[in-house]
């Protein structure tokens, strides 16, 4: 099957920084894709060159059959973006904004009240139609502007960082809406994230770090790759322990924040060897199953950290110049 | 692209344009008293020291047409400059990643700034009759013609603004530098038949004298003696409008090639 969107060795470079170098990869029809990495990976100018916003520098894709360098209409009329920052238009209804969109995107005046209102009621906001946007709270306007992109029936629909800044109950609301689109209309979602919880949801996930994709797997498999269990040590003497794990188990513990790191086959199995031998006196353990972030941790040897950036990649790149 | 995407484009910029103004009572309220400030502080301060010199004609009729047109420049000015606050508030974004080319983008604002333009001169046109100036209704469509030109060109030069200034911070400064120098050579306060050279060098390249020029003459014709008229018009009505025409086509152009490039 022809994939929906076909990159091909991809890149952008600001004034000599690289900022997404070579990228290829392809999404399949009606999957959800993610984009997994740390601030100033390449997230955000990937998605905003495939969205036509950001001209690449060398290499080209395809979007739905479209070449975002070449007909940067095409691709337009056919995918719905969502930005990080609200980009809707605060002194207009809901309903107005929705127009407004609809028109820009030719939507056939006989279709647009239907439309209207089933997107509205996807998201919930039918009863606040005729509501000046400015009175919506911050979880509302996300899922305002998800109800807009989808308006003129987009066949991709692009999410960069969808969730960010919403409190973990918006942000589980908004999920459901996201794999209701995917599932009752088959729609293909490419979104950008730096949470970990979130790539989860994704069919299939690309690891970015640096302007590279270092790993694209679904996220079962990314966690295989990490393979074994994780023990965490925390211990008041570090490196005593360090050293004792070297010399007893010959394991080289990575550090992880206050603490030390290991990978281990059977976890369980292990601990109770542990407990039984080591002369170091320990302070705390966790046992866990893998995790992207411990996939990410291995393929790039640092954390994903969770914070909350205000702007990122392109969309600074954007506010400064333009 | 077809033509009807083209024209619905325009139209549903148009009509958001309106829609925010009509929300936004102060502005509305402003629009239509700062003329009217204008008008009487000037016209009643000025009046008195002109009074005995032959001026010919009364200060506050001659300085009528003058804030017509200053005030059709600031709506105007006002409705495509403020292209900056969408970029601000990211409303921007949504219409440039939309499959519609910039000329309409372009043409929908600056057609929300004619019609406030168009609206704005008609109310400050009811109040020709308070000041002794006697409005003809054979006058009239000349007078919006100019007025619309006159908007179109200023509305240009707004999107030109916006398309080239980065943030909000630096309207003060444009606001400063070229807006109310632009008000102030316009001849919209003193005739400019009779300044220095460099002083006529620069209102010869100000948009905003061609339209005070324009309105003057359709304004006072019909009241004030032809000779007194001849000292206070510069141009021939057809040069004011070529000059706007020319205008508006520069500005409007150069704004849509800024917009391509930046964004």
């Amino acid at each position: 099957m022809e994939p929906i969107i076909d990159v091909k060795e991809l890149s952008k470079r600001f004034k000599g920084l690289v900022a997404v170098d070579k990228v290829s990869f392809q999404v399949q029809k009606g999957e959800i894709f993610g984009f997994l990495g740390p601030n100033g990976a390449g997230k955000s100018t990937t998605i905003g060159m495939l969205a036509t916003l950001v001209e690449p520098t060398s290499g080209d894709a395809t979007v739905a059959g479209r070449s975002i360098r070449r007909s940067k209409n095409g691709v337009r009329q056919r995918i719905a973006l969502v930005f990080q920052d609200p980009s809707l238009d605060d002194r207009l209804t809901a309903s107005e904004n929705l127009r407004f969109h609809a028109e820009l995107y030719a939507v056939p005046k006989r279709d647009y009240a239907k439309r209207e209102e089933e997107v509205l009621r996807l998201v919930d906001l039918w009863d606040r139609k005729n509501d000046i946007v400015k009175t919506y709270s911050g979880g509302m306007k996300r899922r305002l502007e998800i109800a807009r992109g989808l308006i003129h029936y987009p066949e991709v629909l692009f999410l960069d960082e969808p969730t960010l800044g919403l409190d973990p109950q918006t942000r589980a609301h908004l999920w459901e809406y996201i794999l209701t689109l995917k599932k009752e209309r088959g729609m293909t979602i490419f979104m950008t994230t730096h949470y970990m919880n979130e790539a989860e949801y994704c069919d299939r996930i690309a690891i970015i770090d640096r302007g590279t994709i270092v790993a694209l797997d679904t996220p079962s498999a990314l966690k295989r790759m990490v393979g074994e269990d994780v023990i965490v040590l925390k211990c008041a003497d570090k490196e005593r322990l360090r050293k004792e794990l070297k010399d007893r188990y010959g394991f080289d513990a990575k550090d992880e924040r206050d603490a030390l790191r290991l990978e281990v086959e059977d976890g369980a199995k292990f601990l109770t060897r542990l407990f039984n031998e080591l002369d170091t006196k320990i302070e705390g353990i966790e046992l866990r199953r893998p995790t992207l972030e411990d996939v990410f941790l291995k393929l790039t040897g640092k954390k994903i950290r969770e914070e909350e950036p205000a702007k990122s990649g392109w969309m600074k790149h954007m506010a400064r110049r333009a | 692209m077809n033509v009807l995407h083209f024209l619905r484009t325009i139209k549903i910029i148009w009509e958001r344009e309106l829609i925010r103004f009509w929300r936004d009572k102060g502005r509305m309220f402003i629009t239509v008293f700062q003329p009217l400030m204008y008008l009487f502080i000037f016209g009643t301060g000025l009046r008195q020291t002109l009074a005995r010199g032959n001026f010919g004609v009364d200060f506050i009729q001659f300085m009528y047409p003058g804030i017509v047109a200053m005030s059709v420049m600031s709506i105007a000015f006002f409705a495509t400059i403020s292209t900056v606050w969408d970029r601000e508030f990211g409303f921007l974004k949504e219409i440039l990643v939309a499959p519609v080319p910039r000329t309409a983008i372009a043409l929908g604002k600056t057609a929300g700034a004619m019609t406030m333009a168009i609206i704005q001169a008609s109310v400050l046109l009811c109040i020709a009759p308070f000041i002794g100036v006697r409005l003809h209704l054979a006058e009239l469509p000349g007078i919006i013609f100019f007025v619309a030109l006159l908007s179109l060109a200023i509305a240009g030069f707004g999107l030109l603004f916006a398309s080239l200034v980065k943030t909000i911070e630096n309207f003060g400064v444009i606001m400063n530098v070229f807006v109310f120098p632009m008000f102030f050579l316009s001849g919209a306060f003193f005739p400019l038949t009779a300044v220095p050279g460099w002083m006529s060098a620069l209102s010869a390249i100000d948009p905003l004298t061609y339209g005070v020029d324009a309105l003057r003459e359709l304004l006072l014709r019909s009241q004030v003696a032809p000779d007194v008229l001849a000292r206070l018009i510069l141009h021939p009505l057809r040069v004011d409008a070529l000059f706007l025409l020319g205008f508006s086509t520069v500005v409007i152009s150069a704004a849509v090639v800024a917009f391509n490039k930046r964004n």
